[in-house]
Parts: C-alpha cells; structure tokens; sequence
C-alpha cells in the first residue's frame, strides 16, 4: 500500500482532575496512553472497543478536536499537532466527521439545506445557485428527497437525520471521515442502509474511514483492518479477517466470544470467555499490563511490565507477553 | 425449560393508545399472546414496534393520560389486571410480577442507597422487619453476584459500574420470589463483556428459581441464546410466534426473515453487501386496516394493502400473521 493517508504516532491525550478549594491538580484521566495507527488511503480502519477505553477520544484527536498531550497526527502529509487554530482551518475541509447521535448534532433551528451548506459558507465561496446546486446534488447523494431541503431536523427518522449528518461532513469533498459509532442510536434494519449508503460513497469518491464502534459484527462487515482498543491502548490490529478468524490477544478472544451469534443451534451450547469484574478506572490503570486485572491467562510479568506493540505476523500487530514468548 | 401446561400470564386482543394532539396513536394493536410456566419467551422488534409499550400495559406502568388502554384481558392468576384498581395492581407488581428496566441508572433513585431501595420492596410486599430485609437484600446482591454484598447496601447507585447497577436492578427484581419477571432489553446499555456476564447470570437464576420470563429486546443474538419461544412484534402487532429453532430456521414472515438476513454475524461468511429492508417502519396514526408491513414488504400484492392479516398456524406452535405462504410462493389458502 502506498504512503498512509493519516499518521498517529505516539498520540497521549490525558484529561486533568482538579479537586479541592484551590482546584489544586491532583491526576490525570488517560483516555488515550501512547497510541500508533496508520491509515492508508480508501481503507476502512475499524476502532472497536467498550466505552470508556478512548475510542472516540483517538477519532477526536485525530482531527484535533482535542488538544494533545503528547504524540503527533498528521492528515495527507501535513502535521496538525500542534498547529495554530488559524493554519488548521485550511486542513479541515480534508477531515470531516460524523457524529453518533443524529439528533443533538444537527441544529433544531436550521433547515436541512442550512446545516448541508454551512460548511459550503465557510470554506467556499459559492454563488446562490451554485450554492443551492451543492446541496441538492449532496441530497441526492444520500439518498434524501430534494423537496425536503427546506424542513427542519425533527421531521426526520433517526436513519434520514444520520443521511443528514452524512450530507455535511461530504459537502468540501473530503479525503478523511471519523464516524463515531454513527450506527448506535439506529435500528438493525437502518443500520443496514446507512452502512451501504457509506460503503457506496467509499467506492465513489475514494473516501478514507476511520470507523468507531463497538458492534464488532457491524465492523467485519464494513471495516479492512481492525484495531482493538482496552483502556486507553491498542491492544491488537490485523486485518480484519485475521483478526475474526484467529484473534492473538486474550482480550480480542474475550470479546469476539462474547458476542452472542444469531443461531438458536449453536449458540445456546457455546461457552464462552466469561471475563470477571469490571474496566480498571483510566485515572488509575493498572501497573504492567492494562488487561491483567480481568485477563484469564495472566502471567507473573503481565502484573509488573508492560508488553511492547509489536510486529506477530503479517500486517499484524499485538501488546501481549504470551506473544511475545512464542 | 418450557414445561406443558396452563399459561401463567394470558393476553388477549390487548390495545393501547397514546392521546396526542395529532391524533391518536396506536401503538398495540390487538396484541395476544401467552406466557407458560418455567419459559423464557423473546420478544423482538425494531424501536416503535410496540414491544416495550405491550409489556408495560400489562402491569399499568403507562402513565394514563396519554396512555390509555381500550381494549383486552390481561389474565394472571384467574384475574384480569386491567380490571384491577391501583391499589391492588401495586400488590401484585414488584411480588409477583419483576420488572427490569432498559437503563439502570435512570430507574435507581440516585438519592437513596441501594440497600434503602432494595429492602422497600421486601418490608412492602413480604412484611419483613428492617433487619430481616437486611439480610435478604445482602443475600440478594449476593445471589446476583455482586462481591461484598453486606458492606455494598450502603452505596448509593453512582457508586456501581453500569454492569454492577443492572445486576443491582436484576436483584430489585427479584426480591419477592416473581413468578414472572419482563425484562425490558436489560443489556442494551452493556458492553459485550458485561452482557456476556449478565446473561451467563440469567441463565443460572432461571434453572434456580423457575420463573418465567419475558425478554425484550432488538438483537438476535441475545435471543438465540436464551429464548425458548419467540414473538416478533411490528407495528404494534405480533407478526409471528414460534419456537426459537423452528424461527430462525424456518421464518413464515416476510419481516422476520428480512430481519434475520440484516443481521452480520462475527463468524461464518461474510456477505459482499448488506440486505436491507428499504422505507421506515409505520406511524400509527389510526388503527391499521392493512397489512402494516405491506409498504416495505417485497412480497406484497392487491390485498395485503386493503386487510389486516389475522394470525395463521403454520404448524403447531408456530404461527404468522401474513397472507403470502414463504414455503408455497404463492398467496395463502382459505
């Protein structure tokens, strides 16, 4: 594959607690410890992982919606890590992003032919009519009626206000999509006509995704490599076949097997990886490995030194010590 | 496991409505079904179809107006809880019939502890004296798995992980010994980890104290693994009930065998593109007086848009509501 379109190289983003009369600093949440990720041009990478391990934080940062604490991103060849407000704003028409829940991402108050042209107002300067001929024509390419370009967001189902979203972040064409689990507040039977519509504007227009989710059925169907998030890590990335068929880390096992399997003659009789307790607070992980509080295969090390990412095949990536081992 | 006999919980031709200004919406349109003793019955549909809104009918948890019940029998134990007065609706709700909300941390009250919310329902319905329901309480939070059960009564609901305060609601619920408990979609908030844990957990209670259950929720998954019969909801209305084999197996009805297809799966083939069931599920605005799929269906002909199919035995327990026969491809006889 060619050069990547996206770099994330050692990305950090720590929120500070502040506590006590004086707000006095007193720790930090790490909702993204040391993270690396390259994206190539017109894959979809798939970010799974249960809430609160940093997924979205990762999809935010990797457009500079946060401020990084440490590590650096760089969108088509450009470093935006520490770019000043006014030097990003020529980048973001490249980067866009598509947001979870329809409903309190599109403004009550604008007509859907406002918030499709909104983008268009700032980063374009656009006759009326040629304004007017964008937003019909982006319309068109979601699938939404012409006719209601006038209406206002909550005369729509979830599944048009998420073609809605999907207008906006196509209206300056560009190269790199963050969709933060734009499936979730949908229906099964939605889920799966707003997958193909983003799978169809992919072959179109070449777009690169970065796909958050945490169905992971929903990823293998969209996704052609897959990262797997845990507290604030990337614990492994393959691709995605590699990964659903034969998944390295006990955490990934964990998961793939806990998703239940729509057949009434398996699935009753399946066992299951059952992890025990909970997600270790991100404010105060762990010492060594992040999953050794709830890894059913836990060794002596994993409690003192944390494993490396590395290199475990082909395109595959792990941070694991039974991995390392072998 | 489903053992023959009498139904536990009868429904029959139940319907509700919600007032608004628009007009009435008919969100349960003449919905029967029954519920038999030790059985785990799914029931499925997309949001809107009328499954969470049926169940909460049953035990008068709508509030009315805008809800109003119009027409049905609900029978439990010889009598029929749409006929009963608030007051004795309120001795059966929380004894004998459990309740499991969607979102635990919106149906704990966050103002008192745990243990303060379990022992209500203990010292209400069973007359325990406060330390008795201590112990109970403590052997419940126990029972549903959570470590340290005594000293955790004294914690107040933001203190529990969202996987801990649904086991924390699993307990509430069971706390009187139900003879039914619906659960209404209890690991949709969960992370797959945690839904894993949880169900393990349901299956374990079901084999301990024998109840029935009704499951709700949108992932077939989840049903697959733990139903025993399933009904699938649309519109308002039962359009099929089976067996969980014989369903996924062999779907009678249009929607429920589209669904079935919608579905990915983490293991087996994967397909080169999604089916998808084209349009938008129905607003009820008036009672139906067609096949309320009939829009959306891709088997769809002249009279599925002018009558309400009636449900049909296809074989033995299996029934749909749907005038085109999948097994023949050709409309229904008689």
């Amino acid at each position: 594959m060619a050069e990547p379109l996206v770099q994330i190289d050692g990305l950090k983003v720590h929120f500070p607690v502040y506590a006590g009369i004086f707000r006095r600093h007193v720790g930090d949440v790490k909702a993204v410890d040391d993270v690396s990720l390259d994206i190539f041009e017109g894959e979809t990478l798939g970010l799974v992982g249960e809430s609160g391990c940093g997924k979205s934080t990762v999809g935010r940062a990797a457009i500079r919606l946060y401020e990084l604490t440490d590590g650096s991103v760089s969108v088509d060849g450009q470093d935006i890590s520490n770019s000043a407000a006014g030097d990003l704003r020529p980048v973001r028409p490249k980067m866009q992003m598509i947001f979870q829940d329809p409903q309190a991402s599109l403004n009550p108050r604008m007509t859907v032919a406002a918030i499709i042209g909104e983008p268009l107002d700032e980063h374009r300067s656009l006759s009326p009519s040629e304004r007017t001929a964008r937003i019909y024509e982006l319309m068109d390419q979601v699938g939404l009626n012409r006719e209601f370009a006038n209406r206002y967001p909550h005369e729509f189902s979830g599944g048009q206000r998420q073609r809605i979203g999907i207008a906006r972040a196509l209206a300056l064409n560009p190269k790199f999509i963050v969709c933060d689990e734009p499936l979730a507040a949908l229906d099964v039977s939605i889920q799966a006509q707003v997958v193909n519509l983003l799978e169809e504007l992919q072959e179109k227009y070449g777009l690169t995704y970065l796909f958050i989710s945490h169905d992971l059925s929903m990823i293998r169907r969209i996704a052609d490599r897959v990262a797997v998030m845990y507290l604030g890590k990337i614990v492994e990335l393959a691709p995605r076949d590699a990964l659903y068929d034969d998944p390295a880390h006990p955490y990934t096992q964990a998961l793939l097997s806990a998703v239940p399997e729509p057949d009434p003659e398996r699935e009753p009789g399946r066992q299951h990886i059952i992890l025990s307790g909970d997600v270790p607070s991100p404010s105060d992980p762990p010492s060594g490995c992040n999953f050794c509080t709830r890894c059913p295969q836990v060794m002596d090390i994993c409690r003192v030194k944390e494993p490396a990412f590395r290199a475990i095949g082909e395109g595959r990536y792990a941070a694991c010590h039974l991995l390392e081992t072998t | 496991m489903p053992n023959e006999g009498a139904a536990i919980l009868q429904v029959k031709e139940l319907r509700t409505v919600f007032q608004t200004r628009q007009g009435d919406v008919h969100a349960v349109n003449g919905v029967s079904f029954e519920l038999r003793p030790g059985e785990l019955l799914g029931v499925v549909g997309e949001s809107g179809s009328g499954k969470s809104v049926t169940m909460m009918s049953l035990i008068g948890l709508l509030p009315s107006p805008p809800a109003k019940v119009t027409a049905g029998q609900v029978v439990f134990e010889g009598q029929d809880l749409l006929h009963l007065s608030g007051n004795e609706l309120r001795a059966i709700r929380g004894a004998k019939i459990g309740f499991i909300f969607q979102d635990p941390m919106t149906s704990l009250n966050p103002v008192f502890t745990v243990g303060f919310q379990l022992m209500e329902p203990l010292r209400a319905h069973m007359g325990l004296s406060k330390t008795k329901a201590k112990d109970r309480a403590a052997e419940l939070l126990d029972l549903v798995g959570i470590p340290d059960a005594k000293r955790r009564l004294s914690d107040f609901p933001h203190q529990f992980s969202g996987g801990m305060r649904q086991r924390v609601m699993i307990a509430m619920a069971l706390a009187c010994d139900p003879k039914v408990l619906i659960a209404d979609e209890p690991t949709t908030a969960l992370d797959v980890t945690i839904q894993a844990q949880i169900l393990e957990l349901v299956k374990e209670l079901r084999h301990k104290l024998g109840m029935s259950i009704i499951w709700i929720t949108h992932d077939l998954g989840v049903i697959a693994g733990i139903a025993d019969r399933v009904m699938v909801m649309y519109g308002g209305q039962v359009v099929e009930q089976a067996p969980v084999r014989e369903l996924f197996s062999n779907p009678q009805h249009p929607y429920t065998k589209a669904l079935l297809d919608t579905v990915p799966s983490v293991r087996g083939t994967r397909p080169g593109k999604l089916q998808v069931i084209e349009g938008q599920p129905p607003i009820l605005y008036g009672a139906p007086s067609s096949c309320s799929f009939s829009e959306r269906c891709a088997h769809a002909f002249t009279p599925c848009h002018s009558q309400n199919p009636p449900p049909v035995a296809v074989d033995g327990d299996h029934n749909v509501a749907c005038l085109w026969d999948v097994s023949e491809g050709a409309p229904r006889h008689g």
